[in-house]
């Protein structure tokens, strides 16, 4: 019988047939706690009174929200999870080594794994053909515990792109849009499974964003097939021998079909301050948006590719008057590779700050927070209300070419002119 | 029984639990003093032991913060009712030991007095003299949620009973 990628997924970590809508148990390959969600990851697993980890080869703690530290309360949880991470012999990636899901998706991630994280950003880890869900601290203390959670099967979404991006068009357009269609709840408990031509010329980095942005349309997880792009990440990242075939099931049954031509698609924009208060850059909303701050980096937008995409937009120009860039790598390796290609003279030479690899000014508590009623055009997954650290600031969600364009004019732009 | 909060749609854990107070992490107490603050800044002075969180659709939407429902908890507030629950914000309750019940929460209005009753199905809405249905939670979920929380469940079942 066809299965969707879910259910293939979890069927082979339950070991037997799950089929959408059932509950199992599940055995977990890797768990992983942030410095948001962490210490209290580190309470639950003290209040179980069992393991501190089930296999420490399988567990990490990150620091990444606060990268480094800008309060002294934060300092002291960074403490504690260095502690336990000593005490347990867990992996450790303390501040600077960048964003948890992105780390991973370099040196850990490989298809037909499932994986559990306390962000719900963890769903990007579907790029590579893995099932990877967004849980709450004592969700992922059990599964770093024990090494099992429980879960439904869920039902999923068939999303088909097909046609050619169109210059200026990325992935996150892609996204976007597909939010604004179906909604901040479209895909309440599903699985996205991405498909189409379209998707199949996209890199690991361009479906990570997908991946990354599942969530923010209510799904569990965003899972993309593997191929020879998801091999050559791989093998980039010096470990060709992870790869595995995932691949969609002809027959298998989705709850919906949603198919997207992309030829179609044009440079999209999330509104303040709902994800799926989408426009089309060439929407009359869009015109004499003036931007404050330009934020490039996050989970969502934050490989080399992504910051490649912005530097073509800037290079050899100047951002505007009254409007800053702010620049946040994703990784370390992200940041080295930035340096070492000239990325970062692009950025300084356009006006722009570079900040060490994390989650950034994305959480909003460090690192280009904004002002009262000023605006930021942000390459992130989400512009609700406070998310940039002030209620009354005004969050727009775009492409990193798009916030380059923007940038460079000091209003929302179409980067198709560049 | 307890008073109504009402609250609108997409109300996410930043509303909840913002990011600014990040830094306030690992001291859940004064946490919770900014409960709700971003959504309705009256809440977190005037809400009263056993009050209901009556939202509307996609309630508590975003991060997978579980700070979120545990300082709605702690300020003393007995169930989260909406028309719908984003996926980590209704685990997360049940984990907490928060009933969060799915019901129709245009019927209910600020202030009206409610009682929930768990093993029924039914929230009452005293006030209104209706009741309002909802529906089944998966066994392993009830039982999480009548041990307390995940961990208290753990401990009593030594393992998860589907």
């Amino acid at each position: 019988m066809p299965m969707t990628l879910a259910e293939k997924l979890i069927s082979a970590h339950a070991g037997r047939e799950v089929r959408a809508g059932e509950l199992t148990v599940v055995k977990v390959d890797f768990a992983y706690v942030q410095d948001w969600t962490g210490p209290l990851t580190i309470d639950k697993i003290a209040e179980l009174g069992g393991a501190m980890v089930h296999d420490p080869l399988k567990t990490a703690i990150f620091i990444d929200h606060a990268s480094p530290s800008s309060f002294k309360e934060v300092s002291t949880g960074h403490i504690k999870l260095r502690q336990f991470a000593k005490a347990s012999g867990c992996m450790m990636f303390d501040i600077g080594e960048g964003v948890s899901h992105l780390v991973l998706g370099e040196r850990v991630t490989r298809p037909g794994m499932l994986m559990v994280g306390a962000d719900s950003h963890t769903c990007q880890g579907g790029a590579l053909g893995a099932f990877c869900t967004g849980m709450g601290s004592t969700d992922v203390a059990v599964a770093m515990s024990t090494g099992q959670t429980w879960m439904m099967c869920p039902e999923a979404v068939k999303v088909e792109v097909t046609g050619r991006l169109g210059h200026g068009v990325f992935a996150k357009d892609i996204i976007l849009h597909l939010i604004g269609t179906i909604g901040a709840d479209g895909a309440t408990y599903q699985s996205l499974e991405f498909m189409g031509d379209t998707i199949d010329g996209l890199t690991i980095p361009g479906r990570v964003t997908l991946a990354s942005m599942a969530v923010e349309a209510g799904a569990k997880c965003g899972i993309c097939a593997t191929d020879d792009h998801t091999r050559s990440w791989l093998r980039e990242h010096k470990r060709e021998s992870d790869y595995s075939e995932i691949t969609h099931d002809v027959g298998a049954k989705y709850a919906r079909v949603v198919s997207i031509d992309a030829e179609k698609l044009v440079p999209t924009v999330s509104f303040p301050h709902k994800v799926d208060n989408t426009r089309p850059i060439t929407h009359l909303d869009c015109k004499d948006v003036p931007i404050h701050q330009a934020y490039l980096g996050s989970s969502t937008n934050g490989y080399f590719e992504d910051f490649e995409a912005a530097a073509r937009v800037l290079k050899g120009r100047h951002i505007a008057p009254g409007t800053r860039l702010v620049v946040t790598p994703g990784t370390k390796t992200v940041y080295r590779k930035m340096m070492e290609t000239g990325l970062f003279d692009i950025f300084l030479d356009a006006g722009g700050v570079i900040n060490s690899p994390g989650c950034g000014a994305c959480p909003g508590s460090h690192t280009g927070i904004l002002g009262d009623g000023e605006n930021c055009v942000s390459s992130m997954n989400r512009n609700f209300l406070g998310r940039m650290g002030n209620p009354k600031s005004f969050v727009y969600l775009a492409s990193p070419a798009t916030v380059a364009a923007s940038a460079v004019e000091g209003r929302l732009a179409d980067p198709r002119r560049y | 029984m307890g008073r109504a909060w009402k609250f609108g749609d997409d109300i996410s854990t930043d509303l909840i639990a913002a990011g600014r107070y990040a830094y306030l992490r690992t001291n859940l107490p004064e946490l919770a003093k900014h409960v709700l603050e971003d959504a309705r800044d009256e809440f977190r002075t005037g809400v009263k032991p056993g009050d209901f969180v009556v939202g509307g659709r996609n309630f508590g939407l975003g991060s997978s913060r579980e700070h979120a429902p545990i300082i709605i908890k702690m300020a003393g507030v007995s169930c989260v009712a909406a028309k719908t629950f984003a996926r980590i914000f209704f685990r997360n309750c049940i984990n907490n030991g928060i009933p969060a019940v799915t019901v129709d929460t245009d019927r209910i209005d600020e202030g009206d007095e409610l009682v929930l009753d768990l093993r029924g199905g039914l929230l009452k809405d005293v006030t209104k003299g209706i009741e309002l249905e909802f529906p089944p939670m998966p066994k392993v979920m009830s039982d999480i949620l009548e041990a307390g929380g995940l961990v208290p469940y753990l401990k009593k079942n030594k393992g998860f009973v589907l």
